[in-house]
């Protein structure tokens, strides 16, 4: 498990230098965390630009979920509300569900993941991305962790099981 | 009527729900719904159900895990259930486990898939100590490199459900209605239905193999039976399941689909 972590870490790693992303920070937990994203407990990200934010899962959880085989999403045009389920993921034998740390109007669902569920895996951060949602309060975002904070929850997480 | 059983200071509670021959797809309603709905843990077991059903996982897809000619013909349901995982085809001879459990129901678990599956090795090698070669081999119940349990999760944010069908026996027959899976794990080797599997009757009484589920179940949590009334209440919520049944016309639309 931990070899297994370790090499999927490096690999991300790997990848996001080779595509020149300066805010990286890794973590005792040998998942990435990418500085400039928010985070939820529940093991989510936020990417907020402009009047858009951008959600996916985190390294962290690809990791302990496993291969990602299939990739529920909802249609553009709905809604999600902070802490409530909007997907999920398929991975080994279990279906779990993705919760959305913010909420809004969704306005893009990455269609590539029905084809590629996998780039859930190799690029969680980037090709990996879930959905784009218009926020509808900015205080949510700021509620959310950072990647310091977060890096220390999972490292919490992880030594507590 | 609460009926007081295994009393195990300072263990979690959890609600057993015993069933005989309850249809599958109401099964599937009950656990999908206890998993959304309920703030407890439940342990249900059916013991067999009526009529013999295909049940695939959430994302199956027919063309690619039936003969959708032959069920088709013989009019053989179809569901697609609410978990991951891969396709099965119960009947009376199916003895189905499941656990729904709080995050916190089971001391330092990681809810992820592999922590879960691999607690739930430890209780069912509680239940086969000293029988045959069982371990858990990949994700499946195994004894030597024979299946016998199909496992399946659903993960949310404060609960998880583990479910297992237990082959107590089967009939031949009716593996013919299901292909070979694209996704197989590893120890399978491209076997056929017939030389992967293996019938749990040839280990373990039936009632023995419950009974055990149940001991070593009252190791971890404390037991409480429900009787059947429990039923009525948790159909009394307005809960809307994903698991149902695929129609004929969904079935005829995947045949032709993929040119069958």
């Amino acid at each position: 498990m931990a070899l297994r972590m370790w090499a999927s870490s490096t690999a991300n790693a790997l990848k996001i230098s080779c595509a020149s992303k300066p805010h990286l920070s890794f973590s005792r937990c040998f998942s990435t965390v990418l500085d400039g994203l928010k985070y939820a407990e529940s093991h989510e990200w936020v990417k907020h630009e402009g009047s858009v934010a951008t959600i996916g899962i985190t390294d962290h959880a690809q990791d302990h979920l496993g291969e990602v085989v299939f990739v529920e999403l909802p249609e553009p045009g709905g809604s999600v509300s902070k802490g409530k389920g909007f997907g999920a993921v398929e991975s080994v034998k279990a279906t779990s569900d993705v919760n959305s740390p913010i909420s809004g109007e969704i306005v893009e669902v990455n269609s590539k993941l029905s084809e590629a569920p996998g780039m859930i895996n190799s690029s969680p951060y980037e090709e990996g991305w879930m959905i784009k949602v218009k926020p509808s309060s900015s205080s949510e975002l700021e509620s959310l962790m950072s990647s310091k904070e977060y890096t220390e929850f999972c490292e919490e997480e992880d030594a507590s099981h | 009527m609460l009926i007081p059983q295994t009393r195990n200071i300072g263990l979690p509670m959890m609600n057993l729900m015993r069933f005989k021959g309850l249809p599958i797809l109401q099964q599937l309603h009950i656990e999908e719904q206890l998993l959304r709905t309920s703030s407890e843990n439940w342990c249900i077991i059916n013991d067999g159900t009526n009529d013999p059903t295909i049940v695939m996982g959430v994302s199956g897809k027919p063309a690619e895990l039936l003969e959708i000619e032959s069920v088709l013909h013989d009019q053989v349901p179809v569901i697609r259930r609410f978990t991951g995982g891969g396709t099965v085809i119960v009947d009376h001879e199916t003895i189905f486990v499941t656990f729904i459990c709080n995050k916190e129901a089971v001391p330092d678990l990681q809810p992820y898939p592999r922590p879960i599956m691999s607690w739930s090795n430890t209780l069912y090698s509680k239940v086969f100590q000293g029988i045959g070669d069982f371990h858990l081999r990949e994700n499946d119940y195994v004894f030597g490199n024979h299946k016998f349990g199909g496992n399946a999760q659903s993960i949310t944010k404060n609960k998880w459900i583990h479910h297992t069908s237990f082959l107590w026996d089967f009939d031949v027959r009716n593996m013919a209605y299901l292909k070979l899976p694209k996704r197989a794990p590893a120890y399978r080797s491209a076997r056929g239905h017939l030389d992967f599997i293996c019938r749990l009757k040839d280990y373990m009484p039936r009632s023995i193999f419950i009974d055990k589920t149940v001991e070593a179940a009252g190791t971890h949590f404390s037991l409480r039976s429900l009787e059947s009334e429990a039923i009525e209440t948790c159909s009394e919520t307005e809960f809307r399941p994903l698991t149902r049944f695929l129609t004929n016309e969904e079935l005829e639309a995947a045949a032709a689909l993929a040119g069958q």
